[in-house]
């Protein structure tokens, strides 16, 4: 062990051994990777469907909403990858196992995250990835400088949104007991209404998806700037180049709910 | 041993490492009232109003029942609980503001759980605990070496967490908390479910290792063993209080506890009453031996047993001390009546 002082190095240390753990047991692993594809199939041929019935949703046809897809489902496994075991926190707070994370000279939230790597959430960031190929193939949209740039832009601050969504999912579990079903319904409704053209949806749910929880950013606004169209009255297409800032948005919102939850923790009993 | 020195130095005598006043955390409770589901808010006071300090060096037993408050009262040192109101200060920091500092300073053991990877083998869980502690790699090797071997582990180092006795796992989770070379170590309950031979080896390491380094201890624990091997000081906490502060033979005496004299005679004797100080509290085969409790504030052993030769040929004798758990008890009972219920 040679003397490691940069930041990351005990993270990585947690994280490696992780990694290691989740390769003593492969037939699981391989079972667990099969599964969330299974999960990411099921929700592409769900798109699927509804296309064979109608030609345009939304202002959007096939291949534009192949791309909505494609985007909120790799921001959302990415994020659902990095930090989607924050919904464990229930569990460490019942075993009174979180009181460990507050002993060691790391910040609680970083340990939590950096607690677990779970690998096998790579097909469902596979299927995305797929999803997304296809959509950008089929709408014959130009790889040019800028959408090259607003892709990244997607696809990094997408991830930082849908992890704060989990982080701020995770900060509500200190209030409630068991609250893991209402919370899952905050990340996992998340990503469902990011997947779907916010052109369809009604006056409050657009302000909703739109501003407060801005899942809108994450795939329906930048398929809309990349493709060049104006977009819904209320969300405008330029609105992706603001996606720094919607993601800076809910991770204030975010921090601020977990400090508030980590204040309010009460202890796992004793 | 230039950390230790360096600690000594932040450490000035006089200088509490454990500083609690006023120290208070409430509960609220919801629970189901007696009308139609609606329920009712009730606060509770875990910790209530507990003013105490710790000297550097010191070793001290932290007592009281279950749900007396002792594990708050630790969660609020270690700045996982935030109090409700009161000072604390842990190793002189303020355990909110400056947690993971505190966090270089202290360790903890809450013995019913596992800080520890239950699917990875010790040696890697102390090798990650080094990175997380940024510990020097080879000063890292030296203590984790040291810790092996003082505590008996090296045939379980490549044994998963999930694997080990529970005798095992409290010595791989103390080991996980000194890893680091702490000042204070904080026990919660580090000897439950643990048989006499593990618990005895137990003691033995910790009183090495306060000898060696001059590690403050507090220690709660329900077995008066532990207290008696381990520590100097008491604290005995009934109901979110300090019900005591003070000495273990102390505690004996401010509960009236009494010592008891055993003679065994030479002779069938009358049974040995009105001697000044003591009660008479039985007789076996014929008056052959006798018992006589007496208060160890009121008169001493020499004074009794000098009564007793007066009267009787004394053969033999022995001194029974006090069971704590007793005086514990007493003082629960005695206490209690004044607290919220």
């Amino acid at each position: 062990m040679g003397v490691e002082t940069s930041a990351w190095s005990p993270y990585r240390a947690v994280l490696a051994s992780r990694l290691r753990a989740q390769r003593a047991y492969p037939v699981g692993f391989v079972l667990d990777v099969l599964g969330s594809l299974l999960v990411g199939l099921v929700e592409l041929a769900e798109v699927w469907v509804i296309f064979s019935n109608v030609r345009v949703l939304g202002g959007l046809d096939f291949s534009a909403i192949l791309l909505v897809f494609g985007l909120s489902n790799l921001t959302f496994s990415l994020a659902d990858l990095f930090v989607g075991h924050l919904d464990t926190l229930p569990t460490y707070i019942r075993a009174g196992t979180l009181d460990a994370f507050y002993l060691r000279p790391l910040p609680v939230l970083g340990q939590l995250v950096t607690s677990e790597l779970e690998l096998r959430r790579i097909s469902r960031i596979a299927v995305g990835a797929a999803a997304l190929a296809a959509g950008l193939a089929a709408t014959h949209a130009s790889l040019d400088l800028r959408n090259v740039v607003l892709l990244v832009l997607a696809v990094v601050f997408g991830t930082a949104i849908f992890a704060a969504l989990f982080v701020c999912a995770a900060s509500v579990q200190f209030f409630l007991i068991n609250g893991a079903e209402l919370t899952n319904s905050f990340t996992y409704g998340g990503s469902y209404a990011a997947s779907q053209p916010a052109s369809v949806f009604p006056g409050p749910l657009k302000l909703l998806f739109g501003y407060l929880v801005p899942v809108v950013f994450t795939a329906y606004l930048p398929t809309l700037a990349l493709l060049g169209l104006p977009g819904p009255a209320g969300l405008p297409a330029w609105l992706a180049w603001l996606l720094p800032v919607a993601a800076l948005w809910v991770w204030g919102v975010a921090l601020v709910l977990w400090r508030w939850g980590t204040r309010h923790y009460q202890g796992g009993g004793g | 041993m230039t950390s230790g020195d360096a600690a000594a130095a932040a450490d000035p005598v006089g200088e509490p490492i454990i500083e609690v006043a006023d120290l208070t955390r409430t509960f609220t409770v919801r629970r189901r009232g007696n009308g139609r589901g609606r329920r009712v808010r009730t606060t509770i006071a875990a910790v209530d109003a507990m003013t105490f300090r710790v000297s550097p060096g010191e070793a001290v037993g932290y007592i009281g029942a279950n749900g007396a408050g002792k594990s708050t009262t630790i969660k609020m040192l270690c700045g996982i609980l935030v109090p409700t109101s009161g000072r604390v200060r842990t190793c002189g920091l303020d355990p909110l503001k400056h947690r993971r500092e505190l966090s270089r300073r202290i360790g903890v053991v809450f013995g019913q759980r596992s800080q520890l990877w239950w699917d990875l083998p010790l040696r890697e869980s102390f090798s990650i605990l080094a990175a997380i502690h940024r510990l020097d790699g080879a000063a890292a090797g030296r203590r984790t070496e040291e810790l092996v071997e003082q505590l008996e582990m090296a045939d379980t180092l490549d044994t998963p967490v999930r694997q080990l006795s529970l005798g095992q796992r409290m010595r791989a989770e103390i080991a996980a908390a000194l890893l680091h070379s702490p000042d204070l170590v904080i026990l919660d309950e580090p000897t439950i479910g643990l048989d006499v031979l593990s618990k005895a080896r137990l003691r033995e390491f910790l009183i090495g290792e306060r000898a060696a380094r001059g590690t403050t201890l507090l220690l709660t624990t329900h077995d008066m063993g532990d207290i008696e091997r381990l520590c100097d000081r008491v604290l005995v906490v009934d109901h979110g209080r300090l019900a005591y502060d003070g000495t273990l033979p102390g505690l004996a005496g401010t509960v009236g506890a009494q010592r008891v004299l055993v003679v065994d005679l030479t002779h069938p004797t009358g049974d040995l009453t009105g001697i000044p100080g003591t009660s008479h509290l039985g007789s076996e085969a014929d008056g052959l031996r006798q018992r006589l409790g007496f208060d160890a504030e009121a008169t001493t052993a020499a004074d009794v047993l000098a009564a007793v030769a007066d009267r009787a040929d004394v053969r033999d004798l022995s001194i029974e001390e006090p069971d704590i758990e007793d005086v514990v008890r007493r003082i629960y009972r005695s206490g209690g009546g004044t607290s919220p219920p």
